[in-house]
């Protein structure tokens, strides 16, 4: 993206759809997929291959829970338990938790913010391809046998060579860095496209919360996500080169890796935590008619929690030995994000409490089951932040029963009101409203009937991680019924998802603004046309859509506080405003769809391998094409402007 | 669009109480539950680390029940009880804004609660053991435990004796991943770290068996990695220790234990097992000059029976994959002997 500087010319004038339709679509055909930045299409992409995951992880949920749902099973052996184990976890907060907000945030942000695209539409498209990539990466391991199997957690010195001498964990260490690269850069292009692209008028305090939540996201994934980078890279030169950052015999320290790990791995609870609060801000306004109480106060917490959400990891530790006065410091940390929680949890009661009328649509009840499932599991997350409680029950069930009421809760309950709620923008048709109702009930009912039997199972002495348990321990029926529930909770994905995909075929044509909700994305049409908005529309309110007369187009108005806002942008341009008050500053040229991106991702994998492999001919190679690609990349970018 | 929202308004919120009046059932039942407690239980505590958690628990559980209760209450009143004008018609003025319910509900609330968590969280911190206590070391291999008692000569595997009433300090270590030392009755756990030394106190108040497991993922056999401390009275267990630490019967000569002794020598068991008063004196398996005494093969995996032990012997991959001890090949006989001498070992 280049700014040029230019003199807004007298008079608007507004192109018409038809040319705007040929700078901005895509060429039809496999070119046209291979070159797309359209952020719209990214995002799709982004999300249908977050659920595939989702679906993958799932089905590796359903494997584990068959086995354990008696004791002695005999569907999987140890070894195979141990794969699909570590696979679930790496699938689910890698594969699926994170990236699903980065196709959120693509495909809304520019409609959010009634802009054109992304700020780096070509880092855009990067970020997706290496996310596809490297998720390939990771599965492929799965054709050689030699899957990771160290845990999700990957805990050294287990992880290390001596102990499992395949390339399982290689796989699982130089794909976790891979991915890393994906989130980074998505989190960069999040942050300047929602400092500088936002509309005219939209000041800080006029930004939707989920844009809130995506910022907020963003900027965690920058301080959080290069920890993990690091944990995975000196865990690969550990076993690839012989190198003994994690070797206690050789002067390394074991628990070195636990602190990189944590460091990012609390606060990555977050990064999907705090997005998904944005979904749920969003659902609960539109269906009760009415803003979110105490705006400022939401947005406070959101900010805080994020901050708070970095001095916590210690948490995680409790029972390495370390002393406690460090860990009561880190308890007190852990206990304190009670707080901002509480604030968001109660800001949307009142918001449900002082409205006219709720209504109780499918993307409404998700945002509910998830305060519901969510309290409970914030609940036993404040338990396990007490230190002499945590000895006794970390690494027990009670802790899988926790984060999965957190995680399925806090996140993956907002991202099923989330698909619900823009389904008919993204899809351009609507879904049948009561198998949408009939999957809520069945995946509310099914995450509870899993997951609450595990806190008994946990007081009652079951480890985590295990792959089987003996008779006798009274252990039996509840694990049985955790199993059952699970099955019903996959029923519930199977039927959610599956109704959206029918609506796809089926459905009939959704309108601009199915729900009357507040926000630019609903301004445009169902689908949106890939300029997005044939002008820019001007905001002067939180609420857009809800503060303007009714036949108002927004792209009409021409003056904010006196300041006139007419531009010529018949080019392939947006509008670039300024950090705090979004007030106009100038054009920019936006980049051409180009096989660059996908190119430099294609030979990122190739350095993977290279590495997976140690042949470094091979890797020296791909590092070649990688830097003649980035080259190529910018120049053309150059000639454009 | 709208009409069929309102009619569905009233249908959703008999099926939402109807739902939720469930949960609440099972909620309430956490604290009923652990009355009837099976194998082992965090609120069934026998030692005194593990009495005070529970306290604390049981603080939580219900303090935590309320506060959800609370929670939940105001989501349904949220949820379905609508204000929109007072009789006379006039939109309904409220006497407290919503920012003061958010702070209220949001702030002082959890404030209140973590608060008074705080303060108790340090009563069940782990204590230092008092000078008196019986000094244990526990080494966790992959995948049992060896437990060695330094000052007075015992070294044995999986099962720890412990005199009820004392202090015991058990030292904590790892000879090669991470394992977690965790005996729900008694104590929480503790990580064992290769290259780190860290400690445990145990403190049985009444005698019995309490059973143990690993808790940090430790490989493949992770799952039966299970151990188990045996609370005896003092003088059970000063007789214990002498037992424990002299050396192995020897076997009567002629006997099938004879030929068992000699076996054992001869076939690779010597290598990685030490049988005390006998030229074994491998270190890489459990210690087994005692070995008759104990009741699981394994660390736990099955009961120390001789047909399991047979079965052990032969292949011992076949009942707990991954385990370190690889099949070894012998004749019928030479098994028929081992498994008598074994069974004399006590």
């Amino acid at each position: 993206m280049s700014a040029i500087d230019q003199e807004p010319t007298a008079g608007t004038s507004t192109p018409d759809s038809e040319s705007l339709e040929e700078v901005w679509g895509d060429t039809p055909g496999i070119a046209g997929f291979l070159t797309s930045v359209d952020h719209k299409r990214i995002g799709v992409r982004y999300l249908v291959t977050a659920v595939v995951f989702l679906f993958v992880g799932g089905i590796e949920a359903m494997l584990m829970r068959a086995q354990l749902a008696s004791p002695n099973g005999t569907v999987l052996g140890p070894d195979t338990y141990n794969k699909v184990m570590t696979m679930h976890g790496t699938t689910m907060i890698l594969l699926f938790n994170t990236p699903i907000f980065a196709g959120f945030g693509n495909y809304l942000i520019p409609l959010m913010l009634g802009t054109r695209d992304m700020a780096f539409p070509r880092l855009n498209a990067l970020s997706y391809w290496v996310f596809l990539l490297s998720g390939a990466f990771m599965y492929a391991s799965f054709l050689t046998g030699q899957i990771p199997n160290g845990g999700w957690f990957a805990y050294t010195p287990l992880t290390a060579s001596e102990y499992i001498p395949g390339s399982n964990m290689d796989f699982w260490a130089i794909g976790i860095t891979f991915l890393g690269i994906s989130t980074t850069v998505g989190a960069i292009n999040f942050i300047v496209t929602i400092f500088r692209m936002r509309a005219p008028g939209m000041s800080f305090n006029k930004l939707p919360l989920f844009v809130w939540g995506i910022l907020t996201m963003s900027f965690m994934i920058l301080f959080a996500v290069p920890s993990l980078s690091v944990a995975g890279s000196l865990l690969e030169l550990d076993r690839a080169f012989g190198m003994h950052f994690y070797d206690p015999t050789h002067g390394g320290s074991a628990l070195l890796y636990q602190h990189l790990f944590w460091i990012w791995g609390h606060p990555e609870v977050y990064i999907v935590f705090i997005p998904a609060t944005g979904i749920a801000s969003m659902v609960i306004q539109t269906f009760s008619r009415r803003s979110i109480a105490a705006y400022h106060l939401v947005v406070v917490a959101l900010v805080t929690t994020a901050f708070i959400s970095f001095g916590l990891w210690v948490h995680h530790m409790f029972a390495t030995g370390l002393p406690f006065l460090v860990a009561s410091f880190f308890s007190a940390a852990s206990v304190l994000i009670a707080i901002p929680s509480g604030v968001q949890i109660f800001a949307w009661i009142m918001t449900m409490s002082r409205a006219k009328k709720i209504s109780f649509e499918p993307p409404m009840l998700f945002a509910i089951g998830f305060i519901v499932v969510f309290v409970i599991g914030g609940m036993t997350g404040v338990m396990v932040a007490v230190v002499p409680f945590d000895l006794q029950v970390t690494d027990s069930y009670f802790v899988v029963a926790h984060f999965h009421y957190v995680l399925i809760g806090g996140s993956v309950f907002p991202i099923f009101a989330g698909l619900h709620y823009w389904y008919p923008k993204v899809a351009g048709r609507l879904y049948n409203r009561r198998a949408a109702i009939v999957g809520f009930w069945l995946m509310f009912i099914g995450v509870n009937l899993t997951f609450f039997p595990q806190h008994f199972l946990g007081l009652m002495g079951m480890p985590r991680r295990v792959y089987t348990y003996q008779q006798g321990l009274g252990w039996d029926s509840l694990n049985l019924l955790s199993t059952i529930g699970a099955y019903v909770l996959a029923l519930g994905f199977v039927t959610s998802v599956g109704n959206l995909v029918v609506a796809r075929f089926r459905g009939p044509r959704a309108p601009a603004n199915p729900w009357g909700a507040d926000t630019l994305e609903w301004a445009t049409s169902s689908p949106p046309p890939a300029y997005n908005f044939a002008g820019f529309p001007v905001v002067s309110t939180l609420h857009p859509l809800w503060d303007t007369a009714p036949g108002q187009d927004l792209t009409e108005i021409t003056e904010l506080d006196g300041e006139d806002l007419t531009v010529s942008h018949e080019h392939h341009q947006v509008l670039l405003t300024s950090v705090l008050d979004a007030n106009r500053v100038d054009v920019a040229s936006m980049p051409h769809p180009s096989y660059w991106p996908f190119v430099v991702g294609l030979m990122m994998l190739l350095i993977s391998v290279a590495v997976l492999v140690e042949s470094w001919t091979f890797g020296l190679v791909a590092v070649g094409v990688l830097s003649v690609a980035l080259i190529a990349w910018h120049a053309e970018v150059e000639e454009e402007t | 669009m709208a009409a069929r929202m309102a009619q569905g308004d009233r249908g959703r919120f008999s099926a939402l109480r109807s739902a939720t009046a469930p949960l609440v059932a099972v909620a309430v039942a956490i604290a009923v539950a652990p009355a009837c407690s099976g194998n082992h239980h965090i609120l069934s505590p026998e030692g005194k680390q593990a009495k005070s958690i529970a306290l604390i628990a049981w603080f939580m559980f219900i303090s935590a029940g309320a506060v959800t209760l609370l929670v939940f209450a105001a989501l349904l009143h949220g949820m379905f009880r609508r204000h929109r004008t007072t009789r006379r018609g006039e939109p309904r003025r409220f006497v407290v804004g919503e920012q003061t319910w958010i702070i209220a509900g949001g702030v002082a609330l959890p404030l209140v609660f973590i608060g008074i968590l705080t303060a108790m969280s340090l009563h069940g911190l782990p204590s230092e053991a008092k000078p008196d206590a019986v000094a244990i070391t526990v080494v966790g291999h992959q995948y049992w435990w060896e437990v060695q008692y330094p000052g007075l000569g015992v070294t044995t595997a999986e099962e720890i004796h412990v005199p009820v009433g004392r202090d015991v300090d058990v030292t904590l270590l790892s000879d090669d991943v991470i394992h977690s030392f965790w005996v729900p009755d008694l104590a929480g756990k503790i990580d064992m770290i290769p290259g780190q030394t860290n400690h445990l106190t145990l403190h049985a108040d009444k005698a019995g068996t309490y059973r143990g497991q690993c808790a940090e993922f430790c490989g493949l056999q992770h799952a039966n990695m299970i151990f188990f401390v045996v609370a005896d009275e003092p003088s059970t267990f000063d007789a214990w220790v002498r037992s424990e630490s002299g050396a192995a019967p020897a076997p009567a000569p002629g006997t099938p234990a004879a030929d068992g002794a000699i076996a054992f020598q001869e076939l690779p068991c010597a290598s990685c097992h030490t049988i005390k008063g006998t030229a074994a004196n491998g270190t890489a398996g459990p210690d087994l000059t005692h070995f008759a005494n104990r009741s699981t093969i394994g660390a736990g995996t099955v009961p120390n029976t001789p047909g399991y032990l047979g079965g052990w012997i032969a292949d011992a991959q076949s009942t707990k994959p991954g385990s370190l001890m690889p099949p070894i090949p012998m004749r019928p006989d030479q098994l028929n002997a081992l498994l008598a001498y074994l069974g004399t070992l006590k």
